[in-house]
């Protein structure tokens, strides 16, 4: 039985010098709901990057079982859904369709097991009505929904969103929390929002100048006010 | 609201079908060449990079600035494009933004595409290439370089391709060249002014605040030889060809003559019926007059028939 | 801030926007070529022309009088083809004192005119409901059914997706100058203040402005294209093909227009 996700070490820095991960080492089983938090620049981001190979820094990253290296990006890329922040840069096609059958048709799979897929996708996030619509028609809370079905299409093991909820309105973003919470399967998700993270995932994960600084449950570093203080957090 | 570009391309109607297929063949001929050489420069970044850029070229061209009269200056940005990712890169924009204007705004006409897409990404940006890496060799690439050079190359690159736009009316019967050159390339020659400062204010923006990206456009250009030549030999050609056309306005088409073109172009169907206007009608002006009516009360019947089919389809 | 007036598509149920991209872009296609084929002054051919974009037009619902404002776009550049009435040789119809120059109209010249600008319009028309009566994906379609590369194809695809994008960023930045040099914001052109390379150096700041964005944004599309398992080759749907319906109309149609064509070419060719 291997784990999702599994970081031995890791320690990367930009080629202008500025060390953005330092001796990272974490590990999430499948089927755990983990919140990543901390201030702007902790390098959250950057981590959710090693986690496909987009970058590559020292250390071992493992994904499903699969050290992630060259040989096998693809099978990662499949394997762990990324979701980035702003989904106007997540869905670049012409329509809803071809954005979620992006993913599986670089898979190599047929038209009709590519359909499939989107149709399963969409009805995943509650958006099969959408499928012939255009991307920059939607709403934003709309086009974060259609985001995460574009990496669902993959059947993904795990997803990896930075700032789901960033930039929703509540009703989106009630919305949301409930397809998050709803979704089986493993997440690692990027957030400054609290009161998301004390809702939706039992374990959290506190990052700070490129470090892992707090790995517990969600209800005890949630109490640690000396701790949320210390790396810029405010209490739910 | 709605989008109303400047009309700046050739709408349908101008070109003959014979100029207009054959600026196509030229232009496809270029497009697919530079499709092969641009994943050479930029490698598996080429789509998105070249898609979001042709989008801000497009945006650009909003961005117009008045300068007298009620006319205003903007960008078309063939030498904007070049210098910032070279060559092949340039005219796959080109051809995107000017495809673009032709099938969702008609700004430019369908079948005169090929057309516009020669001078615009053809002639623009070769002319262009040749011009900037020119005067890169002999003023160097510091700062007011790299700007004086950018304002000469979008300064002549505008006016070369209104030239080129003029030739290829006057070669149509569109427009005579004695006319359309002069008027094109005097109103171009302006127009360019406009392209030239705000190519320089792009190019002084990006200078101050990302360097690097200027590099990518001059790195390892593969075939810019080809290019530069391209680019010489067509503002060479236009810039001796244009005055010589204007001071022989029939020249064009007696070369068209000469080439045996007009008689192409003129199958030899009309010899079947000859001086015979409407069947069982001699008298000419009688029979357009009749055919006229005939038309007139066709397009009558047509619209009032598909009208009153839709009102009784949405009654029903 | 949303510029949804760029787009042209304008959306209904009518036998027009439900006929196959592919069929509307050939018989657009086939409809300017025709246009451009028919001889100069045959006028009752171009009245059958205007019948029969006429009739599209009001099967489609967009409205004649939204088509034809749209068509008046086009008008300006007939000004290229105004030379022709007086120098084309034929029988005189007026002059025009200039200065020391005396201009000769010719009816031929006219006519010759007047079919320009007839052709022009007519073609027009049929662009304009073809990009109002089909949505931009089935363009795309109708692109790749004939057989336009697939890279080109894609870039199409993606500059019509982020021109939205960056339009609305071109939107705001022409704002926030609207709003720094005291001109309403309803008006785009800056009208005072600052000489014309000024005004020049702001719009050309602007452009790199938007195009450095441009850069940065197509570094994050890249990114999460890589993270789909993009490998650098296009890679699209495959099309389904057309139905006996539509083949039908695209022969029909194809048929109309050849028979207008060498009705016109026989008769005035």
């Amino acid at each position: 039985m291997h784990h999702s996700i599994e970081i031995d070490n890791l320690s990367y820095s930009y080629p202008d010098g500025h060390a953005a991960l330092r001796d990272i080492s974490l590990r999430i089983a499948p089927g755990e709901k983990v919140a990543l938090v901390g201030p702007n620049g902790a390098g959250k981001s950057t981590l959710m990057l090693h986690l496909n190979g987009i970058l590559t820094g020292k250390g071992s990253v493992r994904v499903c079982g699969l050290e992630v290296e060259p040989k096998n990006f693809s099978r990662v890329r499949a394997c762990i859904g990324l979701v980035f922040q702003s989904p106007d840069d997540q869905l670049f096609s012409p329509t809803v369709f071809d954005d979620v059958a992006f993913g599986p048709l670089y898979q190599g799979l047929g038209a009709e097991e590519t359909k499939a897929r989107v149709e399963a996708a969409l009805s995943a996030v509650r958006m099969n009505e959408y499928a012939g619509r255009v991307s920059h028609h939607l709403s934003v809370g709309e086009k974060k929904r259609i985001a995460i079905a574009t990496v669902l299409s993959m059947n993904p093991e795990a997803l990896a969103l930075d700032e789901p909820t960033a930039g929703l309105d509540p009703r989106a973003r009630r919305a949301l929390i409930h397809l998050l919470r709803d979704l089986p399967i493993t997440m690692l998700v990027s957030t400054h929002d609290m009161a998301l993270v004390k809702e939706l995932f039992p374990r959290t994960l506190i990052m700070d100048e490129g470090r892992v600084v707090a790995d517990g449950l969600t209800s005890e570093i949630l109490e640690n006010e000396e701790l949320l203080n210390a790396h810029g957090l405010e209490k739910a | 609201m709605l989008y109303s570009p400047p009309p700046m391309h050739i709408p349908d109607g101008f070109l003959s079908v014979l100029v207009s297929l054959i600026l196509w063949a030229i232009s496809i001929g270029a497009i697919g060449y530079a499709l092969r050489r641009v994943g050479k420069d930029l490698g598996e970044r080429q789509v998105p990079l070249m898609g979001v850029l042709a989008a801000a070229i497009f945006a650009g061209q909003m961005l117009n600035f008045s300068v007298a009269g009620g006319t205003s200056g903007h960008l078309l940005g063939a030498t904007l494009a070049t210098i910032l990712l070279g060559p092949w890169a340039a005219i796959i924009i080109m051809t995107t933004v000017v495809g673009i204007q032709a099938l969702i705004f008609q700004d430019g006409g369908l079948l005169a595409l090929g057309a516009n897409i020669f001078n615009m990404a053809v002639v623009g940006v070769s002319v262009s290439y040749f011009a900037y890496t020119s005067i890169k060799k002999i003023i160097g690439e510091q700062k007011w370089g790299l700007l004086v050079n950018g304002f000469i190359s979008a300064w002549l690159s505008i006016l070369i391709a209104s030239l080129a736009a003029a030739l290829e009316l006057a070669a149509s019967g569109t427009s005579p060249a004695n006319i359309a050159v002069p008027a094109m390339g005097g109103i171009h020659a302006l127009i360019g002014i406009g392209e030239g400062l705000i190519t320089v204010g792009a190019l002084a923006f990006i200078y101050a605040a990302r360097r690097d990206i200027l590099q990518i456009g001059s790195t390892a250009q593969t075939g810019g030889a080809a290019i530069w030549m391209t680019g010489l030999g067509i503002a060479l050609l236009l810039t001796i060809f244009s005055p010589l056309a204007s001071a022989h306005p029939d020249g064009l088409e007696w070369v068209a003559e000469q080439k045996g073109f007009l008689d192409a172009a003129q199958a030899p169907l009309f010899e079947v019926i000859p001086d015979y206007v409407f069947p069982g009608v001699s008298n000419e002006s009688l029979a357009t007059i009749l055919a006229g009516m005939v038309g007139a009360l066709i397009v009558f019947g047509m619209a009032f028939g598909t009208a009153y089919a839709r009102r009784s389809q949405k009654a029903s | 801030m949303h510029v949804h007036f760029l787009d042209p598509y304008r959306h209904s149920h009518s036998p027009i926007h439900q006929l196959d991209g592919r069929v509307k872009f050939v018989l657009a296609v086939a409809f300017i070529l025709t246009c451009s084929l028919t001889p100069i002054a045959a006028w009752a051919v171009y009245i059958l022309l205007f019948a029969l974009i006429l009739s599209v037009e009001i099967l489609s619902t967009l409205g004649v009088g939204y088509v034809l404002k749209r068509a008046s776009l086009a008008l300006p550049f007939v000004l290229a083809a105004l030379p022709v009435i007086f120098t084309t040789d034929g029988a005189a119809l007026f002059t025009l004192p200039l200065g020391n120059w005396t201009l000769t109209a010719s009816a031929t010249g006219l006519e010759h005119f007047i079919s320009i600008a007839l052709k022009s319009w007519l073609s027009v028309q049929a662009a304009i409901v073809l990009a109002a009566a089909t949505p931009f994906p089935e363009l795309l379609q109708a692109m790749r059914s004939v057989k336009i590369p697939r890279l080109l194809v894609a870039m199409f695809g993606l500059t019509w997706r982020y021109l939205f994008v960056l339009v609305d960023e071109a939107l705001r930045l022409i704002r926030a100058r609207a709003a720094r040099s005291g001109v309403s914001a309803s008006n785009q052109k800056v009208k005072e203040g600052g000489g014309i390379i000024w005004r020049a150096h702001v719009a050309g700041g602007m452009a790199g402005n938007l195009f450095l964005r441009g850069f940065e944004r197509s570094d994050r599309i890249y990114t999460a294209m890589l993270s789909r398992g993009y490998d650098g080759e296009v890679r699209l749907m495959p099309t389904h093909a057309l139905n006996n319906g539509n083949k039908f109309i695209l022969m029909t149609g194809i048929a109309l227009l050849g028979t207008l064509l060498l009705f016109g070419i026989l008769f005035w060719g």
